[in-house]
């Protein structure tokens, strides 16, 4: 860690950090949000398997279960005492809680839900008769999903990328639970302002609230151009 | 069914209704020694209900002096009993000295020796060292302070998590998800944590004195119960629990 310092825009190097930390958490959760919600969302919505409705309301859970329910059950299923985190552990020398990886776990699973009903919603929205109309000219499940139905169900698509990548910022609860606060790695930006209060800092708390502020309408804004200016 | 209509009335009634309340806000290294200090207190005031959060010091101080509901606060420090004295939030009179904390080197595996700090922090099979966070806990201060002077803290750093009070910090080590850490005597020492792991005491000489006081805030300041709860924490019983959990004892001043 460069112990370099400075104050930009009234906030410290620390903060600068942890906003670049932040942003590269979310990143990396959107795209893998998109990577597997998407299928996922499509499977949802065509599937009949009995399994389906359970899956769903599983992937709604972290909705409306507290994130300390989630921080609790990763602090103690990933522990390296036992498997999963001992074969973690041995494979990459370091545990899964407090590293940069089991964040992102944390966060997949945490903000799966804001972009996998999005999804859900913006790919029922398409018409039927195109998807069809696609396959009777030969395309395979797979070309017409690709070709068709995604680039048709853009809006909605971004709209829930947007939302996954919002919601991995406002992440905090997880985080205290199982981060550990290491600058850089862990110490993201809530939990960076989190300090600042407890340090009675309150100029800098001020600065950097602003900012994420700033940051979430902005993102919360394009969610709801995204949504209201719907194709005719 | 009474059963269950008894069990809904306790969950949904609106609490307090014993004659007096108590709110108390405590470090969180008092957390299970408050219990046995409480239960020790409702002995002789059984019409006074208590109220206990506990968490880190300095969260409770900036909760107090922005006018959080509490009577008394217990403090890992004496800092912020003194600075909320200072900012009128806290009596001067009621400052009472409780004991002085100590820290331990506490680890749940079995193959670590733990005798020297410093060994300890360039083990290399040691790949997250769990402290409290030294900016705003108590604990936290005296873990870098003593990983300082064992001249350690340059390579301990990168190994560090941080936990947000001492009792997170103790979770971070007994839930094996940090090899080690530096945590209060007083929560290792508890009946809960007695048997899980091992742990070494660091020479109090090793850190400045961890002393802890309590005070009346100024909401405490005119409830009766709050000010005898106060004197309880200098009564001989409560001094033996203390003593129990480790708080040796103040100097006499």
């Amino acid at each position: 860690m460069g112990d370099s310092t400075f104050t930009f825009l009234g906030l410290s190097s620390a903060l600068w950090q942890s906003l670049g930390l932040t942003l590269r958490l979310a990143a990396i959760t959107t795209l893998i949000l998109g990577i597997i919600g998407l299928p996922l969302a499509h499977w949802l919505n065509t599937t009949r398997a009995r399994i389906a409705p359970f899956l769903e309301t599983l992937v709604t859970l972290p909705i409306v279960l507290p994130p300390t329910v989630i921080g609790f059950y990763i602090l103690v299923g990933l522990s390296p005492q036992h498997p999963p985190g001992s074969w973690w552990r041995d494979l990459t020398g370091e545990p899964l809680v407090f590293s940069f990886t089991g964040l992102v776990i944390a966060s997949v699973f945490y903000s799966l839900p804001f972009a996998v009903q999005p999804f859900q919603a913006a790919l029922r929205g398409v018409p039927r008769e195109l998807l069809d109309a696609g396959t009777a000219l030969g395309a395979r499940p797979l070309r017409v999903f690709i070709r068709l139905h995604a680039p048709l169900a853009w809006r909605g698509i971004a709209a829930g990328l947007t939302l996954g990548f919002a919601h991995t910022l406002g992440e905090f609860g997880v985080v205290l639970m199982i981060g550990g606060a290491i600058p850089g790695v862990t110490k993201v930006a809530s939990i960076a302002l989190y300090d600042e209060v407890q340090k009675l800092d309150y100029a800098s708390a001020h600065a950097f609230a602003a900012m994420l502020l700033v940051i979430s309408f902005a993102l919360l804004l394009i969610v709801t151009l995204l949504q209201r200016r719907r194709p005719a | 069914m009474i059963r269950l209509l008894a069990v809904l009335a306790f969950v949904f009634a609106p609490t307090g209704r014993a004659s007096e309340t108590l709110s108390i806000a405590a470090a969180s290294d008092l957390v299970f020694c408050l219990e046995a200090l409480n239960r020790e207190f409702a002995k002789s005031e059984p019409s006074v209900s208590l109220r206990v959060s506990t968490g880190s010091s300095g969260n409770f101080f900036a909760q107090i002096k922005n006018g959080a509901p509490f009577d008394v606060f217990l403090s890992a420090d004496l800092i912020y009993p003194i600075e909320l004295i200072a900012a009128g939030a806290a009596e001067e009179k009621s400052l009472t000295r409780y004991g002085i904390g100590r820290i331990v080197l506490w680890t749940g595996r079995t193959d670590l020796a733990i005798d020297d700090l410093a060994s300890v922090v360039r083990d290399p099979g040691v790949k997250r060292f769990a402290i409290a966070n030294p900016d705003h806990a108590p604990y936290g201060r005296a873990a870098k302070e003593a990983l300082e002077r064992s001249g350690a803290w340059t390579e301990v750093r990168p190994k560090l998590v941080l936990g947000e009070n001492i009792a997170q910090t103790a979770q971070f080590v007994q839930t094996g998800n940090a090899d080690v850490g530096i945590v209060a005597l007083s929560l290792v020492i508890a009946p809960v944590l007695n048997h899980s792991g091992r742990w070494t005491e660091i020479p109090s000489s090793a850190h400045t004195p961890l002393e802890q006081g309590a005070v009346l805030t100024r909401r405490g300041v005119s409830n009766p119960a709050a000010r005898r709860y106060l004197a309880f924490l200098s009564t001989p019983a409560a001094r033996t629990i203390f003593d129990r959990y480790g708080f040796s004892l103040p100097r006499s001043p």
